[in-house]
């Protein structure tokens, strides 16, 4: 369970967050908003990347700013643009780079590596540049690479933004087999249509948390 | 690319360990600079060519190493032509082209992972002066993982500057290359931390 205490982010003369009080225990959850309403930086002090100047954050009781560690292992972040994410010039030493920050055996990232390159269907490119991947394959290695950790919970920062709709229909269904609990922040609405909680920003407050049916349809009304 | 020329497969330099490949490449680039006669480096280099067939690499494989040095190792060759004789020549095209292609053979034959295992375990005994090997290792990887990226993303910044006629202006290109870059690199520090690397 994620909750947030009361939480404010202020960079500088600018309030990003303000008093943000909620409980989050759905599988799916949807964050939605206009650019700088505060979106990426609530998601991001989920796992430590952005600290709160006040107020709290608890994973599963871990506060991520004191168990930063922990959490990161339990928290899987993907971002928007995959290219960032992966960090190793082959698809297989990419995944494996966050199991051997884990200091797990070779032959239990070995099994990992298989069965997730299997998954998603990208066995055949195991030892392939990661650089030659489509802009698809590259986002579903930036989710494996995720998934290889183990994590309870993955977040998910715009992660079709950059997709074409064939690419785009393939990360949605990776995200829908997903059994863990998926916290996604995105400007395409039917990504988050079959959600159980979708959140709406606007300058770093949540203005509606809803269901996805009445949180998008006002939303829309808001953008109108 | 560098990052692509990796080709699996089960040779015996396949299985070679990738400390022992590398120590052979400096083993040979020393060695064929200390043989002083063009027959004797040949036959280190019908070696190597020897050692492709052994790996599983056809003839196309091999030229493919060796084509854009051709241009290079032509002009060696005349140079040493003026200078002294056709044997002298031979003598350093010889040498160039076999710690290239032995070079290139290591590449092909060993996972950039197995080679950044070797060197963090070679640097393992500079840890007491400070020297993170882990770092080390991921700051290489990432070069070789992110040259691709950059290119890409100039490629990119050109083909903007052209359509708004600034194809000419250096500025137009730098600027926001080095913009596009730093913000890269602020996103990649923060997935490398969410990656759960310290």
């Amino acid at each position: 369970m994620i909750r947030f205490e009361n939480v404010s982010v202020q960079f500088d003369a600018r309030r990003a967050l303000e008093d943000i009080d909620l409980t989050l225990s759905q599988k799916r959850i949807g964050i939605i908003g206009a650019n700088g309403s505060g979106k990426s930086t609530f998601v991001r002090l989920l796992n430590g990347l952005q600290t709160a100047t006040s107020g709290r954050v608890l994973i599963d009781d871990l506060d991520p700013v004191k168990d930063g560690r922990k959490v990161r292992r339990h928290v899987g972040f993907v971002f928007q643009n995959p290219d960032n994410q992966i960090v190793y010039p082959v698809v297989e030493e990419d995944l494996a780079f966050g199991l051997k920050a884990l200091k797990l055996p070779k032959d239990e990232i070995n099994r990992r590596i298989d069965e997730i390159l299997a998954r998603y269907d990208l066995s055949d490119f195991k030892t392939h540049p990661s650089h030659l991947l489509s802009g698809g394959q590259k986002q579903l290695l930036a989710i494996s690479g995720v998934l290889v950790m183990e994590p309870r919970y993955i977040v998910l920062d715009e992660p079709t933004t950059l997709l074409d709709l064939r690419n785009r229909n393939r990360v949605e269904h990776a995200i829908a087999d997903l059994d863990q609990t998926v916290i996604t922040v995105s400007h395409d609405l039917d990504l988050i249509a079959g959600y159980d909680r979708v959140l709406v920003f606007e300058n770093g407050r949540i203005v509606i948390d809803d269901i996805p049916a009445n949180a998008i349809s006002k939303y829309r009304e808001m953008m109108a | 690319m560098i990052a692509g020329l990796y080709r699996d497969g089960n040779s015996v330099l396949h299985r070679a360990q990738a400390g022992a490949k590398i120590l052979a490449m400096v083993a040979l680039g020393t060695g064929v600079f200390l043989i002083p006669d063009w027959p004797v480096v040949s036959l280190v280099l019908v070696s190597v060519i020897v050692l492709y067939r052994i790996s599983g690499f056809g003839w196309a494989t091999m030229t493919a190493q060796i084509k854009p040095m051709f241009w290079l190792l032509a002009i060696f060759f005349a140079v040493q032509l003026w200078l002294n004789d056709w044997q002298a020549g031979l003598l350093v095209i010889t040498r160039i082209a076999a710690i290239v292609m032995f070079a290139s053979l290591v590449t092909l034959t060993t996972k950039t992972s197995d080679m950044l295992a070797s060197l963090e375990r070679a640097m393992r005994p500079l840890k007491p002066l400070g020297v993170n090997p882990e770092k080390v290792s991921l700051a290489i990887s990432m070069v070789l993982r992110f040259i691709p990226v950059i290119a890409t993303v100039a490629s990119e910044i050109r083909d903007a500057q052209r359509a708004r006629g600034l194809d000419r202006s250096i500025l137009a290109m730098i600027v926001p290359l080095i913009i596009r870059t730093l913000k890269m690199a602020d996103d990649v520090a923060d997935a490398i931390e969410a990656r759960s690397f310290d």
